[in-house]
């Protein structure tokens, strides 16, 4: 049986993901990037060589920001690309709109045939990233996912600053406004998803079927303010945060 | 560099600040030029000035002012360089293209203003370009609101000239231009004391139209399958033709392009086969920023064409040479200069058919529109211009950057899935 290895370096998270030939998902792994991408990449091969796919044996496709940090890595491929071809595979789907909210950044991929027709990325700005809710998180004394699902419970409150660390201070007023935590965490998201869905607006070619991607794909109600405020359906899967790692070890096969 | 102390110091140039400058642009200059294999030899000539980019032009300028030659120092392709040449002046370019020179910039302009007025007022106002401190008199024009307010700044200790551009492209437009023009002749008449006659602007518009015939011939030669020039180095040509001397630029140009022509009988290719070609426009690229092209060439693509001031919209049209009269020779002016496509017209759709034509022309596989931050007619215009190209079939990809390089990484990775994307 041939293997094939993607790496996904995110700014947040690493991911790893083996293929078999049949393009199935044998294997997968996530751990935090940390402060060197280097040494995620090592850690990362042990990892793979206890699970009985040392990078040695099989292609190794890198992708995401530490792409060219992974010195096992036969090939580097952006994101975008393997994004588009992850979920294709994830998705079952030759025809979609990839929404992808990372840790750094968001993409918009509009996705034709299987091939990237179009993307969008958000500028240096975190604003409508992973980012911006992780830092919000913090603020609020919860972890991303808590926040997530306690924004469920609130309501009628609004964050109008897009810059990470003005919205903090908006953040921090609405805590000594004695505002319910439930109602910020609302805003947050709100917030984010309000980023997103003017990013995936200015995308005419994203007509597919709209499909979450990245670390917030397991935030059911990031899924579904989304869904409500583009009035189309979004669809997620277990494996969204590795499309990344899954796209490029897709492309790894090919090698 | 060699030693220019002294002028620098004549010239009231703030020297210790200028070593900064001076200490950072060869070690750019090498990571993005020097690093380039198989350069063609008539490149030798650009990279020499580079050098020297403080010094041997300035050099010459100071010479020439001893003489009695005014120098005129112009920001805009719209300004008219043959009525400054048929009066014996000489034209020098002032676009800063430096982050360099932006902090000193922002000590008067709002931070929202892009980054080419900043740096060019910050060159200024900061005492570290040559150039700057050798005008005679600067001639702005109103091509954006930034910089109409930011003549009002730079001009309070230099003498300045605005040349009142039209918004649209009626023949009432060209014929008001064609009297812009005849004032700004005053003008340089006056600072000059040199009368400007017909046949002195036949010649000067003679020796323009040869520099832009020697510059479309390197350009024609980026048509090539098998591409003899990197776009680094053919954009690094189009910045220094501001600069220089517009005869010994159509000379170094024409001897490039013969040495391109032969490459291309040869073969001789800068790039693998199916190296993915692009198209760049949006707004100038004033030196030293080559930010963009070195993003583009290292990532798998090259870029074929620029559809900017430092590019064809530089040298694309030339001007009658045989007007009998002054009058007729400022309408054969304005004629060719109101040819050139600027998002500060309104509607500018000769843009677009320029952009169809070149991207036919160099045969491109996709186009990227880069535009300054804070540039509010060509971020605007960008809708259009993307529209058009996605109507065409032809993949585009809108940037929105400025000099620093805390982006670099991310539009790395914007332009890397471009290009993957062209397959």
């Amino acid at each position: 049986m041939k293997y094939a290895i993607g790496i996904d370096i995110g700014s947040t998270c690493a991911k790893a993901a083996v293929l078999d030939e049949n393009k199935t998902v044998v294997f997968r792994l996530v751990q935090p990037t940390g402060w060197s991408s280097v040494d995620t990449a090592e850690s990362l091969r042990k990892a793979l060589c206890v699970a009985g796919f040392d990078p040695a044996d099989h292609p190794v496709v890198a992708t995401g920001y530490g792409r060219i940090a992974v010195p096992y890595a036969k090939k580097a491929i952006t994101e975008i690309t393997c994004h588009a071809r992850g979920a294709c595979r994830l998705f079952g789907l030759e025809d979609l709109t990839v929404i992808d909210i990372g840790g750094q950044d968001t993409k918009i991929i509009a996705v034709k045939d299987g091939l990237v027709q179009d993307f969008l990325m958000n500028d240096k700005c975190s604003a409508g990233t992973g980012r911006f809710l992780e830092v919000m998180a913090n603020t609020l004394a919860l972890r991303p996912g808590e926040l997530c699902d306690l924004a469920r419970l609130g309501g009628n409150t609004s964050i109008s600053s897009m810059c990470t660390v003005f919205a903090e201070s908006e953040v921090i007023s609405l805590i000594g406004r004695g505002e319910k935590r439930e109602n910020i965490a609302f805003a947050v998201v709100d917030s984010v998803v309000q980023k997103v869905v003017s990013q995936a607006g200015k995308l005419a070619e994203a007509t597919g079927a709209v499909c979450l991607t990245g670390g917030l794909c397991q935030c059911d109600y990031v899924r579904e303010a989304l869904e409500k405020a583009l009035g189309r359906t979004v669809t997620t899967c277990a494996d969204g945060r590795f499309a990344g790692a899954v796209g490029a070890a897709l492309s790894g096969l090919k090698l | 560099m060699s030693n220019y102390v002294e002028m620098w110091k004549d010239l009231g140039m703030d020297l210790e600040n200028h070593d900064n400058l001076c200490a950072v642009l060869p070690v750019a200059f090498g990571d993005v030029y020097l690093s380039q294999e198989n350069r063609p030899e008539g490149m030798g000539f650009w990279d020499f000035v580079v050098s020297e980019i403080h010094g041997i032009r300035p050099a010459e300028l100071v010479e020439a002012r001893k003489n009695g030659q005014k120098v005129f120092g112009t920001f805009c392709v719209y300004v008219p360089d043959e009525v400054v040449i048929a009066a014996n002046g000489i034209v020098t370019g002032l676009c800063g293209g430096s982050q360099f020179w932006v902090p000193d910039g922002e000590k008067v302009l709002p931070k929202s203003t892009c980054p080419l007025i900043k740096a060019s007022v910050g060159a200024r106002l900061g005492k570290t370009c040559p150039f700057f401190r050798l005008a005679d008199m600067y001639v702005g024009e109103t091509t954006c609101d930034g910089k109409k307010k930011a003549w009002e700044i730079l001009g309070e200790d230099v003498p300045m000239h605005i040349m009142d551009i039209p918004q649209m492209k009626r023949p009432e437009d060209i014929e008001r231009w064609a009297g812009e023009i005849k004032k700004f002749a005053k003008v340089v008449e006056e600072l000059t004391g040199n009368e400007i006659t017909v046949e002195k602007l036949n010649e000067a518009i003679k020796t323009v139209n040869e520099k832009r015939k020697a510059m479309a011939r390197v350009y024609e030669a980026r048509k090539a399958d098998k591409l003899p020039i990197s776009g680094k180095d053919a954009l690094l040509m189009s910045q220094i033709a501001f600069f220089d001397d517009p005869t010994r630029c159509a000379q170094m140009c024409n001897k490039l392009a013969d040495e391109l022509d032969k490459r291309i009988e040869d073969g001789v290719a800068v790039f693998p086969a199916g190296t993915k070609r692009i198209l760049l426009t949006g707004t100038p690229l004033a030196i030293p920023n080559w930010k963009l092209h070195h993003i583009v060439e290292t990532s798998g693509a090259a870029v074929v064409c620029e559809e900017m001031c430092t590019g064809t919209r530089y040298f694309e049209n030339l001007v009658a040479d045989d007007s009998k009269t002054l009058d007729e020779a400022y309408m054969a002016l304005a004629q060719r200069y109101m040819k050139t496509n600027c998002a500060c017209f309104t509607p500018n759709t000769g843009r677009i058919d320029d952009l169809l034509r070149l991207a036919k022309e160099y045969k491109v596989d996709g186009v990227i529109d880069v535009n300054l931050k804070f540039c509010c007619l060509y971020d605007t215009e960008g809708y259009n211009v993307e529209k058009a190209m996605k109507a065409a079939g032809i993949p585009v990809l809108g940037i929105e950057t400025d000099y620093t390089d805390t982006d670099a990484e991310q539009l790395k990775t914007r332009v890397q899935a471009f290009v993957e994307m062209l397959g």
